[in-house]
């Protein structure tokens, strides 16, 4: 029976997001998508039968992962089994990417017999992607020696054909030199050779290394492989590489693409099929793991990679190639926010702008950087992906639900993030909400509405007004719930970018560009009007059910501080609607939140009262007489029914209580006029009979009529003692009790 | 009109493109060789094939400078890609397998919006495989930031080309006006082809509008409903009812899906300007 802890003391401004905000764990880059995950994804359209695969694999898996020393394939039907169940899965759907850290593992330490290594290793085929960590121990087994070289060999010419899904090559390009010097080893050169091909970049090219190829091709004569290397050597460093190289051959390698490249084929084939997308291509570097259905959609987000276009200007300026590094940072780099502290003089925009959402500390930096095209372009971008990825806009893209409920988190999340709303996802909203059946995507889409801008368009009734009450009103008392808390968020939003720009130094610029402050009111106005109109018909639909009314009050604990809180020269009081069943609840935790919500109320018309009488600044505002006028009503009517037990007489509101005695004595009920008081009251029965109890556990009659004199101010402590501070607030603040003794005496309760 | 005389009798796949960050009309030349990497990167991409295969696509970026509205329009910029096979290499025997061009016919509307790095070409048509339309478009969507979205044509604007073509005056014995009528919600797709003596769309049409050189939409339904009401006197069937999917005319022909064929040199620049305002509705 207590008032939620967070009303009693006030809110901070801006609370509502802070973990976002100042999560420092997300410096650390973490827009990377799960391999393992995404795996998932692929499969999800499959059936049980895929789970018992599933099951499988991970048995054989985990065999592997333990298996002891020269275990003999004849004699073991346990190895047999696991060894089939790798294969055949391989092959039909490829392996997930944990699996081949178990996998190499195995076949390389040389631990079981040659043919089964073999088989393993021709069964390493990806769904997704390669970890690199896994290639990586994998290189440092065959630094050790313990395989024969026909396993080296396999292992190599598997590297070369699935290099291209390994997830990242940081590492491996560090592990350049290690590669190099296999080049010694005659068999193994030609594919050493491929494999340093597909890895070199401009600073791996040094002096000694093609002292050594040199050297290797004088003693071995003119070989493709070799002349391959070179070529590529001396494309990026024409001044070092010398020698005069026979022009472009048909082929430099052999092929390398041994048993894979059909099983790869073949399960990307059957990948996309599950997903019933016929899909043209794998385009993007980053995600070949990702499943895209058109081509020109992105709803997996770019990953962020320097602008090769401006990269390229420089070179036409400079005269330097291509390869060469340019000044500027790239964003590929930027891993941690020190760095991005070094660099930010040098930061460049990814080219892909959509790349940021994953990236906080490109948010950051864009924080930092008000530059008109960043947003542009990010606008595009996400308007154009809202659209065509929407789910229930755009016909067979229900099935995508979930990533488009992914990518509609990103975006919330990141909107978070900026503490700003994003104009695309505005507009977004504005189409899609007439369109909407309230349920696909519901709470991310509600939590976006929570970030519509704050702007004095008069769009908003139209575009989400209308569309929402709808919803609203043909919904169940969840929704009910959950809409009003996110107009809650949205106004609260609002209030704190008003707050933002009253304080910073931008506030003319703010305004003058599209919003005045009137019409600023005028907009958080029409919001808290529209909730008082749904809340009141909604309180109607649902019985008064105290959850919804809950949510309603909680919404007016923002309204009644707007003016001491966020500064704003806006206070609306509730509709009658929502004010009497608050007050005539049967719920103690409605009343005490309402007492609080008055209690509110009375401080912030009090102090803009005050600031008005002392004229220190000519207001540009001035809260209308009417506000001073509905409050005084409404406060008559809440020391009338709670206090001075004169609530039917004295109650003026034209939806109030107020009513003739003879129409109450045809109730029946004997003593009206106390039975809404703080004793009688529905909701505060219950402590009055708790409070008998406890002071007088002899008595049995329950007399609630002994409540009065000393009794009724021990009374009132004890309400207090159990939580009840709305309640002390509201007492203590509004009802002026000039004889303790007398309690039916309210002073003067007006402002 | 010699220049964009290839443009015609092809059909095209229409696209919307959000403005081009940082594109340069002097750097075409650069485009295409970055592109032609781009493309034979892919070609590569998932199975390493071997790293010296050498190009076998050679693609051309050029503007086409006469496909614009008005001066602020961004000359047209064209995308070709062709195969040279290596035998023939020597005879510079070129085959040409895909085509598309970027272009902006009046778009006033969105280039006097944005700042100066970026580039208004909000229609992109393609013709040729997909899996090239996939790629160069690709290479566009992460150099100049922008995105393609596939444009399709309501029936609405359908109608509205329907009634605008058919005004248009062609020197030549003209083609039929023929409208595509779906039926939905049967189990087998139900087309009606609907085709009209251009002379007699033309006398029609001409009744129906006021002033030459306007059309408002009251007028484009009076033509389309005279036409329903025709067809429900002969075959007893509501075309109001169906889906308009298609609208042949001498001077060009459009699919709701999203494709169109120009027939008509001298009218391409007014069916584009039609078209690059559907494609700035679609990005804005």
């Amino acid at each position: 029976m207590q008032r939620r802890q967070s009303s009693k003391t006030p809110k901070q401004p801006l609370q509502g997001h802070h973990e976002n905000q100042t999560d420092l764990s997300a410096w650390r880059k973490g827009g990377r998508i799960d391999p393992g995950k995404s795996v998932q994804n692929i499969q999800s359209p499959n059936d049980q039968k895929n789970d018992s695969k599933q099951d499988s694999l991970e048995q054989a898996l985990s065999y592997f992962a333990k298996v002891q020393d020269r275990v003999s394939l004849k004699n073991n039907s346990v190895l047999q089994k696991h060894l089939t169940t790798v294969e055949s899965i391989a092959l039909q759907r490829g392996l997930p990417p944990e699996g081949f850290d178990v996998l190499l593992n195995v076949a390389l330490s040389g631990k079981l017999a040659d043919t089964v290594n073999t088989r393993l290793l021709k069964s390493l085929v990806p769904a997704s992607v390669i970890p690199e960590t896994s290639v990586i121990s994998s290189v440092s087994w065959l630094c050790v020696s313990k395989c024969s070289g026909n396993i080296q060999l396999l292992f190599l010419r598997w590297l070369i054909t699935v290099f291209d899904f390994i997830d990242r090559k940081e590492q491996l390009h560090a592990l350049y030199g290690f590669f190099f010097s296999f080049l010694q080893d005659e068999k193994m050169c030609p594919y050493v050779c491929h494999l340093l091909y597909l890895l070199t970049r401009k600073e791996s090219v040094k002096p000694f290394r093609i002292r050594r190829l040199l050297d290797l091709q004088a003693k071995m004569g003119m070989q493709s492989h070799l002349q391959a290397l070179l070529s590529l050597y001396k494309l990026f460093c024409p001044e070092l590489v010398t020698i005069t190289l026979p022009g472009k051959m048909k082929t430099y390698f052999k092929s390398s693409e041994g048993p894979w490249k059909a099983a790869i084929n073949t399960v990307r084939r059957r990948n996309q099929e599950n997903s019933l997308v016929s899909q043209p291509l794998f385009l993007g570097t980053a995600q070949p793991q990702s499943r895209k259905r058109k081509w020109n959609t992105q709803l997996i987000i770019p990953a962020s990679s320097t602008n090769k276009n401006n990269l390229e200007e420089n070179r036409e300026k400079n005269h330097v190639d291509l390869y060469s590094t340019s000044e500027s940072f790239p964003v590929e780099q930027l891993q941690t926010f020190p760095q991005l502290l070094q660099n930010i003089h040098c930061l460049e925009f990814p080219s892909q702008m959509g790349s940021v959402l994953t990236n906080p500390l490109l948010l950051h930096y864009m924080n930092c950087i008000k530059d008109e095209s960043v947003y542009l372009r990010l606008y595009y971008w996400m308007g154009q992906t809202l659209q065509e990825e929407c789910t229930w806009c755009v016909a067979d893209n229900n099935q995508y639900e979930e990533e488009f409920k992914d990518f509609l988190e990103t975006v919330y999340k990141t909107e978070c993030f900026l503490q700003e709303g994003f104009s695309s996802c505005e507009e977004f909203l504005y189409k899609s909400l007439p369109l909407w059946d309230g349920f696909c995507c519901r709470s991310q889409i509600l939590k976006l509405v929570s970030w519509i801008p704050l702007s004095s368009s008069s769009e908003m009734k139209s575009h989400l007004y209308d569309p929402l009450a709808q919803l609203f009103f043909t919904s169940s008392l969840y929704f009910k719930c959950s809409v009003l808390e996110t107009l809650k968020e949205l106004l609260q939003n609002w209030l704190n970018w008003h707050m933002i720009h009253l304080d910073s130094e931008f506030e003319s610029e703010v305004y003058s560009l599209n919003t005045t402050l009137s019409g600023l009111v005028n907009v958080v106005a029409e919001l808290i009007h529209f909730v008082g109109w749904i809340s009141t018909v909604a309180l109607r639909l649902e019985n008064n059910a105290t959850f919804l009314l809950y949510f309603i009050l909680d919404f007016y604990e923002t309204v009644c501080d707007m003016y001491l809180r966020y500064n704003l020269p806006l206070l609306i009081m509730p509709p009658a609607g929502v004010f009497y069943p608050a007050l005539l609840s049967m719920d103690s935790v409605s009343l005490n939140q309402l007492c609080y919500i008055m209690y509110r109320y009375r401080t912030n018309l009090v102090a803009a009262k005050e600031n008005e009488l002392s004229k220190k600044k000519t207001l540009q505002f001035k809260f209308s007489s009417q506000i001073y006028q509905e409050y005084n009503q409404y406060i008559i009517a809440m020391v009338g029914c709670l206090w001075t037990s004169r609530a039917f007489q004295k109650d003026i509101h034209p939806q109030g209580l107020r009513m003739d005695d003879e129409l109450l004595k045809k109730t029946a009920v004997q003593e009206f006029r106390t039975s809404f008081n703080i004793v009688y009251h529905p909701a505060m029965m219950g402590y009055a009979v708790l409070f008998l109890q406890q002071a007088w556990p002899d008595d049995t009659t329950f007399d609630l009529s002994l409540i009065k004199g000393k009794r009724w101010n021990w009374y009132l402590e004890y309400l207090y003692a159990q939580g009840l501070k709305g309640l002390k607030v509201f007492i203590e603040s509004s009802i002026n009790r000039v004889s303790q003794a007398s309690h039916s005496k309210a002073g003067n309760v007006q402002v | 009109p010699q220049q964009t005389a290839f443009l015609l009798r092809k059909q095209w796949t229409l696209y919307s493109v959000t403005p081009l960050y940082r594109f340069s009309g002097a750097r075409l030349r650069d485009y295409g060789r970055l592109l032609g990497a781009f493309i034979a990167a892919e070609k590569q991409k998932g199975l390493a094939g071997g790293g010296g295969v050498e190009l076998d696509i050679k693609v051309a970026v050029s503007s086409l400078p006469d496909l614009r509205g008005s001066d602020q329009d961004q000359a047209a910029v064209l995308v070709q890609l062709s195969s040279r096979s290596s035998a023939s290499r020597k005879n510079s025997e070129e085959k040409l397998l895909w085509s598309g061009w970027f272009c902006c016919v009046s778009g006033d509307d969105l280039s006097e919006r944005v700042p100066e790095d970026f580039t208004c070409l909000p229609l992109f048509l393609a013709n040729g495989a997909d899996s090239y339309t996939s790629i160069v478009g690709s290479w566009f969507q992460k150099t100049f930031d922008c995105c393609f979205r596939r444009l399709a044509i309501s029936p609405l604007n359908l109608s509205w080309m329907a009634a605008m073509w058919t005004g248009c005056k062609v020197d030549k014995t003209a083609s039929a006006l023929e409208l595509v009528f779906s039926v939905p919600s049967l189990p087998q797709p139900l087309d009606i082809l609907y085709a009209i003596h251009p002379e007699d769309a033309k006398d029609l049409w001409d009744t129906v509008q006021k002033t030459p050189g306007e059309i408002t939409q009251e007028e484009v339904d009076v033509f389309m409903d005279c036409l329903y009401s025709h067809f429900h006197r002969h075959f007893k069937i509501r075309l109001s009812a169906t889906k308009l999917v298609k609208v042949s005319t001498a001077i060009a022909s459009a699919h709701c899906d999203g494709f169109i064929k120009f027939l008509q040199s001298q009218y391409l620049t007014g069916v584009l300007m039609l078209l690059t305002e559907l494609a700035i509705s679609q990005i804005q």
